[in-house]
């Protein structure tokens, strides 16, 4: 009796080892990661990468600010167009659809953001750059904007409906229209949430390479305007990586520590306002 | 749509534009019109997005039909397009991804859900979806100079030696190939897992625990015995969700995977994914069909996404919300 009760004391104690070590390699995955970038990539990042066009093969030296502003510009376009018709559509799915028309823009919705983002590529190719006959920062962005949409919905449905019912009642039993309870009473209640997810799910389309590899392509010179193939940072690093060339590796390494280290910020910050937020409620 | 409507119609023309202008009044009427248009551009938009694909990809699917799945030649020179080198690729290194990344993943989960401390738990669970929001060119870069390398030099080497016997592991080594490309979405795919998976677990009440416990289980036995049955689902769901963003991946596969549209028996092979060789050929395609093909693949890779997406959301549907998780 007793040999078997520490048997099974002792294979307890092996599970809780074994499992603790699954969940030790996953953590370790990222510190390497990091680590990793930080050795290589922080002694190739100096003042010229960031303010410098890149130089012809051959030439050390360089940088990448023109796919640093092509980041930029891609993201002002993908929250023009993905955020407005996330947070509206949310608005809608929350509060004034059916229960079926709800339903359909929930499915939809996850149909859409477990497509991969190469198709989205496609699709924007299809939609922008054959019309147009070019590459262009406008299909990148509108590339980047339809994989913004899914996200953006979910995430203002879900937090609209955890704001308490009794909020909502509270202000029709005042008196007031039900769209003049939603947008000062329940909207303001989950603002934080509703924000914080469009943030979201625009960090997360900022290091998105697939779909604008043949939609914004790629550029070695500014690219003004809108009409015009862009560098960006996440495309930048692909090229580079996979180049010959030693001075271009060690600046996708660069490239990368400044994605890695903007993804980690935003969503470092963004779950610690959401946690504060929640403790406030409670 | 209204305005167009004010004309026809047995009510006169005034009397139309006084109901619009008084239904505009209402503003509830109003928001939930306005409100609705943006939701239904979510649907229009992926409507489009299958008509586009199925319309791009006709050529090939007229001259190709289904043989366009089971032939084994990928040449755009000669305008000869068959899928089954990438297809093959694509199941084979999602395939490794799993079996490398379900236990590990699920074994984290436990740990995280049941066994480990509150406090560790949570910093964990933490970090774990920070690995998540890495930027799968990333995964890529890392796997280039760091994994590549290191299976070339120390990994195959070795399984060539005490495993070399199978076909499995036989053949040049080059670093590149199946099993790197594998091994990279494994890692990528972990966080999935072990955050979904998590979640399951978390969902089956409490009170099974403590009933479990107080018959006098370790905390293993409970976990292994009453917890794990009763996440089943969830953790299949969680398993699937998976599997469609390994099929999906594009960058990082197309990184370390080696670009090489030949099916071969060995795992050290260089291979070639849908994703891979869209993300390559895309830009370079001159002719009208081979555009068509590549356009077909992305067709194959949405339809065969959607449909084990759609499974694994079924599945986690039909276990979450019945659990002790406080929200």
């Amino acid at each position: 009796m007793s040999a078997r009760r520490s048997w099974r004391k002792l294979v307890n104690a092996v599970m809780f080892f074994i499992t603790g070590l699954c969940a030790a390699a996953a953590v370790f995955i990222l510190l390497f990661i990091l680590g990793y970038l930080v050795y290589f990539g922080g002694r190739s990042l100096n003042w010229s990468f960031l303010t410098e066009l890149p130089k012809p093969v051959g030439e050390s030296g360089g940088g990448m600010a023109n796919a640093i502003v092509g980041t930029g510009k891609l993201l002002l376009l993908a929250a023009l167009i993905g955020v407005p018709i996330g947070l509206l559509g949310g608005i809608y799915t929350a509060e004034f659809s059916g229960r079926i028309a709800a339903w359909l823009v929930r499915y939809t919705a996850d149909l859409l953001s477990g497509v991969p983002s190469i198709v989205i590529g496609i699709f924007a190719y299809t939609l922008v750059v054959i019309p147009m006959r070019h590459f262009s920062i406008l299909a990148g962005g509108i590339a980047l904007g339809i994989m913004v949409i899914p996200a953006t919905i979910r995430s203002t449905d879900q937090f609209l409906r955890s704001v308490p019912s009794t909020l909502r009642e509270g202000a029709l039993a005042l008196g007031v229209s039900y769209w003049r309870a939603v947008a000062t009473v329940v909207l303001p209640a989950a603002l934080r949430g509703v924000i914080t997810g469009s943030i979201l799910a625009l960090a997360r389309v900022a290091g998105e390479t697939a779909p604008l590899l043949f939609t914004a392509f790629s550029n070695r010179y500014w690219s003004p305007g809108w009409s015009q193939p862009t560098a960006s940072l996440p495309v930048m690093i692909y090229t580079y990586a996979i180049s010959p060339y030693d001075d271009w590796r060690r600046q996708a390494w660069a490239a990368a520590l400044i994605l890695l280290l903007l993804m980690l910020a935003i969503n470092i910050t963004v779950r610690y306002l959401l946690s504060s937020g929640k403790r406030m409620h409670s | 749509m209204t305005t167009s409507s004010i004309t026809i119609g047995k009510l006169g023309t005034s009397k139309r534009l006084h109901i619009f202008i008084n239904r505009c009044k209402n503003g509830d009427w109003l928001a939930h019109r306005i409100t609705s248009l943006f939701a239904y551009t979510l649907l229009l938009l992926t409507a489009l997005l299958v008509i586009e694909l199925y319309r791009h990809s006709g050529p090939s699917i007229r001259s190709f039909g289904w043989s366009f799945f089971i032939t084994r030649t990928w040449d755009p020179i000669a305008g000869q397009f068959g899928a089954l080198p990438f297809i093959y690729g694509t199941l084979i290194t999602s395939a490794i991804a799993l079996l490398v990344a379900i236990p590990l993943g699920v074994g984290a989960a436990v740990f995280l859900a049941e066994l480990a401390p509150r406090e560790i738990s949570d910093t964990l669970t933490f970090v774990i979806e920070l690995l998540a929001a890495v930027p799968s060119v990333i995964y890529g870069l890392v796997g280039i100079f760091v994994l590549v390398p290191g299976m070339r030099d120390t990994v195959q080497p070795a399984l060539k030696a005490v495993l070399g016997f199978l076909p499995l592991f036989r053949g040049p080594n080059y670093g590149v190939g199946l099993l790197s490309a594998g091994i990279v979405l494994a890692i990528m795919v972990l966080p999935f897992i072990i955050s979904l998976s998590r979640e399951a677990l978390l969902a089956v009440p409490r009170e099974q625990r403590e009933g479990a416990l107080a018959i006098g289980a370790t905390r293993w036995e409970a976990t292994w015995q009453v917890v794990m049955p009763g996440a089943r689902l969830g953790i299949m769901g969680s398993i699937l969700l998976a599997l469609a963003r390994a099929l999906g991946e594009t960058m990082a596969v197309t990184m370390v995977i080696g670009n090489n549209p030949k099916i071969s028996a060995s795992l050290l092979a260089p291979g070639y994914s849908i994703a891979a060789v869209i993300a390559n050929e895309f830009t370079e395609a001159t002719a009208d069909l081979h555009l068509s093909a590549l356009v077909e693949l992305g067709l194959v890779l949405f339809l065969l996404t959607a449909i084990i997406n759609g499974l694994g959301q079924l599945l986690i549907f039909a276990t979450s919300g019945r659990g002790t998780k406080q929200e």
